[in-house]
């Protein structure tokens, strides 16, 4: 059975507004951890609102762990965790009293699911007695997710969990996603970060409320269609303007220092250096290289 | 589960500073400043007066207008003018003109005209200045009628005296009056603005989506956010009787369980109106200003500063229409007058009504939006 299936769901705010979600279908199995990735305004919030009850599909059918996200949204309740975007708990209160409140509300005890946020709470716990108002952004991450996973759910729901957290922890918030998958606990994760798309089973990329691919990451790189060069070594404006000029010229794009063009037919490494050379950017190196998601995405949204 | 959610509830109050400040001090300070300065007796009215005549009878009047407490001689000219000119700057309320031959036209004509003109921009002012001036003349009519008209002629005129008696409030004390309304626009407040704003603080901070997702039960919800602040008011009642009863001597003379009954109801209705408002709004700053519409209507046509009978039908009805009016009406009834169950029962019934009218209307619009 599929932990969560999307069949077509629609949902637009407002009349004659574009829907913020079109026509989305995808199903995530039991214990994956599934990806969900796209820019801001994406849609990713508005679906995740739907699959957690909190907002009604225009049209379409979803169901979470086997329940109608309409009709059986009660027993979704008690069986989904779910983090949004934002920090949400109660800033005037503490750790300790959060996670306890948290507890209770969902009909149960720190004590009964503790092993499952061990390794996380034992980070936050020398401050148990701080409010969580005066938590750093890590650290209140770390409880926001102790909070949603203190009933122990059979499926999380994290909405864009490291935007705004240092790169330390985000690799730590990541390892922590992999231990709980370990668990069995099926996460559907949203992220506008192509770099943590490659540690989830499958990823969706998801773009203006259409889904563009639904594949695993490698999948995914492995399906990019054009011959890819790496190209550095000189001004990157200069060389973006160069690449693009190129008679087989699909695309081109700054990656850090270096600029990744994509080809309708392989001009071999040699043949592009020496166009680069005859435009008078000598210095620039050239070396075939793998798509990266990015670059996936990248031509999935300019085929769309 | 309501247990827990109680528990939050109280533990956020304990620890929010000013929503503490809030209840306990500002019961405290309103009830024992606002009355006394919230006073309808008039004093301190500048009085200037154009004296053309000089005469030792007209200064006989100046000295008991002065000496009666309620004026305040700004001004003694010999011109009109002059007078007018303090009338303008503001620093005359009421100009009295004794004419010139004020003395000897009361001595040998038997009668004098005077003429008064009285600085309207405060109606109050003006109106009381002018009335008080009138008691003092004529008490000086009478003197001056028995100095110099002779003893075996009887006064022309039948004197009819009337000596009033007042019910309730026997030295007709403005505090008396005063208190208990200002006791139950407090009330009014902590359970109003307080429960608007507390949920809505809920959905700014996205809290309120939290409980969303989990199996709590909207009615749990609402009554773990409504039974906090029906204590709160009940706290803030309480000191406030205790004010009143320290401070200025008022014990109600009605019963206490009816007094607190009504209150209870009351609450219910008004914590329904702050649920409501919160249930329409997304910010907290929204919800206060809304709710602070609200208050400004219900305290200005409420009945605290003037009387409902004294307003034209169409604000009476606006006013009825109010829970505070009711509750100021019950509160003065039951504390000064002592009424009982029977003669509250007309006003509970509509509070009654308004708390069921107000929580539905809440409750259904609630589960719609969400």
């Amino acid at each position: 059975m599929d932990a969560i299936r999307v069949e077509n769901i629609t949902r637009a705010f407002g009349k004659g507004q574009a829907p913020a979600v079109d026509g989305v279908s995808f199903t995530v199995g039991e214990g994956e951890l599934f990806g969900l990735i796209g820019p801001d305004g994406a849609g990713k919030t508005t679906l995740f609102r739907i699959l957690i009850t909190l907002l009604l599909p225009d049209a379409g059918h979803a169901s979470v762990g086997g329940h109608d996200v309409v009709r059986d949204y009660q027993k979704i309740r008690s069986t989904v965790g779910y983090m949004p975007g934002k920090f949400s708990l109660y800033t005037d209160l503490t750790v300790e009293e959060n996670l306890h409140f948290f507890a209770s509300v969902f009909n149960t005890k720190v004590s009964d699911h503790y092993a499952l946020i061990r390794d996380l709470y034992e980070q936050i716990k020398p401050f148990k007695d701080r409010r969580a108002g005066k938590l750093s952004g890590g650290m209140k991450q770390k409880l926001a997710l102790c909070c949603a996973l203190i009933h122990r759910p059979t499926a999380l729901f994290l909405d864009e969990p490291t935007t705004g957290v240092d790169p330390v922890s985000r690799k730590e918030f990541w390892d922590m996603l992999g231990r709980l998958r370990a668990e069995g606990i099926t996460i559907l994760v949203s992220t506008p970060y192509m770099d943590e798309a490659a540690r989830c089973d499958r990823i969706a990329l998801i773009q203006q409320g259409r889904i563009l691919s639904v594949d695993t990451p490698a999948g995914l790189r492995a399906g990019y269609p054009h011959p890819l060069y790496a190209v550095g070594g000189a001004p990157m404006p200069a060389l973006l303007q160069q690449l693009a000029h190129h008679p087989q010229a699909v695309s081109s794009y700054a990656f850090g220092e270096w600029a990744h063009a994509a080809f309708t037919a392989d001009p071999g490494a040699a043949a592009l250096q020496g166009y680069l050379r005859d435009a008078g950017l000598a210095a620039a190196s050239v070396q075939p290289t793998d798509a990266t998601i990015e670059d996936c995405f990248m031509d999935l949204m300019k085929r769309n | 589960m309501l247990y827990f959610l109680l528990q939050k509830e109280f533990r956020q109050i304990f620890r929010n500073r000013t929503i503490l400040a809030v209840v306990l001090v500002m019961p405290l300070i309103q009830l024992i400043v606002l009355p006394l300065a919230a006073d309808y007796e008039v004093k301190n009215i500048n009085l200037c007066i154009v004296d053309n005549d000089r005469s030792p009878e007209a200064q006989r009047l100046t000295q008991q207008l002065t000496a009666s407490g309620y004026f305040r001689l700004t001004g003694y000219t010999a011109s009109y003018p002059e007078a007018l000119a303090l009338l303008e700057a503001d620093r005359a309320d009421v100009v009295l003109t004794l004419p010139q031959d004020f003395e000897r036209g009361l001595m040998r004509d038997g009668g004098q005209t005077l003429s008064l003109a009285v600085n309207a921009i405060n109606g109050v002012k003006a109106g009381l200045g002018a009335a008080y001036i009138t008691t003092i003349l004529q008490t000086y009519n009478n003197a001056v009628r028995v100095q110099w008209v002779q003893p075996d002629r009887f006064p022309a005129t039948p004197v009819l005296k009337v000596a009033p008696v007042y019910w309730y409030n026997p030295f007709l004390n403005y505090r008396v009056f005063m208190v208990p309304g200002v006791l139950a626009v407090l009330v009014t407040m902590i359970g109003g603005f307080l429960s608007a704003l507390n949920i809505v603080q809920e959905k700014e901070v996205g809290t309120i989506e939290q409980i969303n997702v989990s199996p709590v039960r909207k009615h749990y919800f609402i009554l773990g956010k409504l039974l906090p602040f029906w204590v709160l008011g009940n706290v803030v009642f309480t000191l406030g009787l205790l004010v009143a009863r320290v401070v200025y001597g008022i014990v109600p003379m009605g019963s206490m369980p009816l007094l607190y009954g009504f209150v209870t109801l009351y609450l219910l209705a008004i914590l329904g109106l702050g649920l409501l408002i919160s249930t329409y709004c997304e910010t907290q700053q929204q919800a206060m200003l809304i709710t602070f519409f609200f208050m400004m209507v219900f305290i200005l046509l409420g009945g605290l500063f003037t009387p409902l009978d004294s307003m034209p039908a169409w604000a009476r009805a606006v006013a009825y229409c109010s829970p505070v009016t009711h509750l100021i009406a019950v509160m003065r009834m039951i504390i000064l007058k002592g009424s009982t169950l029977h003669d509250v029962l007309p006003a509970a019934g509509i509070v009654a009504a308004m708390a069921l009218v107000l929580n539905t209307w809440a409750i259904v619009h609630y589960r719609k939006t969400s």
